[in-house]
């Protein structure tokens, strides 16, 4: 027995070890390819590896852009490794640590990207882009700020602004035969008006927790101004006790308790694209969601975009609030960093492949055509042109036009405290905690 | 298991020279699997030891911080929290699994034909990954597309995973569900070594099903009950990727366990130290409840389990 027990250990032992060998060689190894042609032949030398997200449709967009360049340079070829959103979060910090990074790493700047500063992991693109001053004139001035730490610039910002908007259903407006809501005081009266005809006030996949984060971006800033944020940004000492914070965290319980948003919201995750459902199908009135969810909306909801019936509108302002109402929260860009640990020949190609393939013409004809807004000066031409003019052009001028366009928080603080802040708004919605505790358990995590 | 002769001396020095011969060539052929349970077993135990007294985000430099992670993870009520949890998850899954297990596995360890076949389709849910199932669930669970809202059921339209107590008992139910038929199995293979003799004896006394199965089977399976509870109580310390997939630990920290805790600390919230602490903690929670069984199953393992047959 005795033995045979021992035995039993060292097996499960060794299951454990093969699985850990297993996983080592998964960070070892490139990985297979994704998309694009793989880059196996020799001799070609100065290719660069380019890792990036799953799911359309910027999946199919970012390996066009792949495509085209290796097309047109075959010294220089990009290969492209592509991961689910929450898989690759976890790998990149991984890769990073083990010294096999990629040489583009695409990422969401903020926190995230200043963590790779401090940890000497990737390269200060400052000086080249004051060589190459027409790749930056092009972009939007916002979408630097995310890419920005202690002043220099440490990533390309790329892709597409997403700002979170209010969408809503005409449809379910028209039932109650009411107007959408032009302050928060008209919010919290259409909730029971719309709880009565059994229609969600509020749709929202609380369960990714960041869907709740939002909610309080917007509360915070109309009611004490982009400046609330900034000091927690900032690192002020105890700034989540701000009397704005504490009001607007204050505000945020009493729509919950409001039942303001679906049955069963904490059991909903974004990722499984239920709580666009609920808005098109008509059994939520409204949902506060970043702009990418149009294409999906476009996509699954049969004709519910392409008849009209959805709606869009900024955040409506707070009574006596402070801030603008036309700030806006969201992702200012997404972003491209370069390993400082690549060769010089990999970096080289990384630049020349920011500077000709990323957001060139061919690109941002694809993200307009998706429904998305690239970063890019001077497309209203091709905005008025595509077939979802109307949305596009609002999402251009909400961009452009915001006073502040914050980055959304847990991009924007470090991971430490964007982990602490998710946990304890999973805690506040479930009203497990007052807004004091929550203003109490983040100010532990400030500066950290 | 062992060969009984009269220890006389000359036997003794015998024997041990020539099981000395021997054990040195079966030593030898223990190489390598102690090469390997050394390279990942105790190698990244030590690591985490080590790790645990340093401050490392994942991929910067690592620096000594003496006590600190220690401290911070101690102080934080976070980890009496997920302790309490995964003290839950671990009772209850083994009450729920462990009756229905053993209730299963005597049913199917009768030689019939149809129970074969029962065996086959009982056997499904662990040829399934726990990634697969926890989706799966999730989906059939979802408060407005799922199955309560399908079938127009108000039993089972909940809020599954949305409120804490229920989500907890979401998450046994998925574990029972899963590893029911292991266990099972393991009951099965148990009972098949039962010496139909006894049973035999005990139908000439009289005794009834019931009896039988109190004053035979349950006694008779004791070491296999603890073999299965190590498995379950030390398993369920590592649940991981069910709990991570199906509530993220969530909603709140209702199901937060302390191998989520671990990977939310170390690799969201790249707080290497602190989530090293978590995983040593981990370890020992889990050697000395594995000690704490082995205890339980009587200090003297040579014991005849078949007295009176």
């Amino acid at each position: 027995m005795e033995r045979r027990t021992i035995s039993r250990r060292n097996l499960l032992s060794l299951g454990i070890g093969a699985g850990a060998a297993a996983a080592l060689a998964a960070c070892g190894s490139d990985g297979p390819s994704g998309g694009g042609d793989s880059n196996t032949g020799g001799g070609s030398g100065g290719g660069a590896s380019y890792w990036f997200l799953t799911g359309q449709p910027g999946e199919g967009i970012r390996s066009n852009t792949v495509k085209r360049w290796n097309d047109a340079h075959a010294d220089q070829k990009i290969t492209a490794t592509t991961f689910q959103n929450d898989a690759y979060k976890t790998k990149i910090k991984t890769a990073l640590g083990a010294g096999q990074a990629p040489t583009i790493i695409w990422g969401w700047g903020g926190g995230g990207l200043k963590s790779w500063v401090e940890a000497g992991q990737v390269e200060d693109l400052t000086s080249w882009f004051s060589e190459n001053a027409a790749v930056k004139d092009r972009l939007f001035p916002s979408s630097f700020g995310a890419a920005t730490v202690n002043g220099k610039i440490y990533a390309m910002p790329a892709e597409t602004v997403a700002p979170i908007v209010l969408f809503y259903n005409k449809d379910a407006f028209a039932k109650i035969g009411a107007q959408p809501p032009q302050s928060w005081g008209e919010i919290m009266s259409l909730v029971p008006r719309f709880n009565a005809e059994k229609i969600a006030p509020f749709s929202l996949g609380g369960q990714s927790l960041w869907t709740n984060m939002m909610w309080l971006e917007f509360l915070y800033d109309r009611i004490g101004g982009s400046e609330v944020f900034q000091a927690v940004f900032d690192g002020q000492k105890d700034a989540w006790n701000h009397p704005a914070s504490i009001q607007a965290l204050t505000e945020m319980q009493k729509l919950i308790n409001a039942n303001g948003f679906n049955k069963g919201f904490a059991s909903v995750t974004a990722d499984s694209n239920a709580d666009q459902a609920l808005l098109y199908t008509g059994r939520a009135a409204m949902m506060l969601h970043g702009t990418w969810t149009y294409g999906g909306m476009k996509a699954d909801g049969g004709d519910f975009v392409s008849s009209g019936k959805l709606g869009w509108m900024n955040f409506p302002p707070v009574e006596g609030g402070k801030g603008d109402p036309s700030n806006t929260v969201g992702n200012p860009g997404q972003y491209l960093a370069i390993s400082s640990k690549a060769t010089a020949a990999e970096k080289d190609a990384a630049k020349a492949f920011f500077k000709e393939a990323v957001l060139s013409d061919a690109e941002n004809k694809e993200w307009i055509e998706s429904g998305s807004v690239p970063i890019v000066k001077g497309t209203e031409a091709a905005i008025s042109a595509s077939k979802d003019a109307e949305f596009l052009k609002f999402v251009y001028e909400t961009s452009s036009k915001a006073k502040t366009f914050q980055q959304s928080w847990d991009q924007a603080l470090s991971p430490t405290a964007a982990e602490a802040l998710l946990d304890n708004i999973g805690k506040l919605f479930q009203t497990d905690i007052t807004p004091q505790q929550f203003a109490q358990n983040m100010n532990q995590v400030i500066g950290k | 298991m062992t060969t009984v002769a009269p220890p006389t001396v000359r036997v003794k020095k015998g024997s041990t020279t020539s099981s000395g011969g021997r054990s040195g060539a079966v030593s030898w052929m223990v190489l390598p699997a102690l090469f390997m349970f050394i390279a990942f077993g105790i190698i990244p135990l030590l690591g985490v030891l080590f790790l645990s007294f340093t401050q490392w985000n994942g991929f910067g430099e690592i620096r000594p911080a003496g006590f600190d992670s220690w401290r911070a993870v101690l102080s934080d009520p976070g980890l009496p929290h997920a302790l309490w949890v995964t003290f839950l998850v671990m009772a209850l899954s083994w009450l729920v699994q462990t009756p229905l297990s053993i209730l299963i596995g005597v049913f199917l360890a009768a030689h019939k034909r149809y129970r074969g076949l029962l065996a086959v389709l009982y056997f499904i849910p662990l040829l399934l990954s726990s990634a697969a199932i926890a989706i799966t669930y999730k989906f059939l669970l979802d408060p407005n597309f799922g199955l309560g809202p399908g079938l127009q059921s108000d039993l089972l339209t909940q809020d599954w995973l949305g409120n804490g107590t229920l989500a907890l008992g979401v998450v046994i139910f998925v574990v029972s569900w899963q590893f029911i038929p292991f266990h099972s199995l393991i009951y099965q293979g148990g009972v098949r070594q039962i010496p139909l003799s006894m049973y035999e004896a005990a139908e000439i006394d009289g005794a009834g099903r019931v009896r039988k199965f109190f004053s035979i089977t349950l006694p008779q399976l004791k070491y296999t009950i603890i073999t299965s509870s190590t498995l379950m109580v030390v398993g369920s310390l590592t649940f991981f990727d069910l709990i991570f997939v199906l509530t993220a630990g969530g909603p709140g920290d209702a199901t937060r366990v302390l191998a989520l805790d671990m990977y939310q600390t170390g690799f969201r919230a790249n707080l290497m130290g602190p989530a090293s602490a978590i995983a040593v903690i981990l370890v020992l929670v889990g050697l000395a409840l594995a000690l704490l069984l082995r205890r339980l199953g009587g200090g003297s393992n040579s014991d005849s389990q078949l007295e009176g047959a």
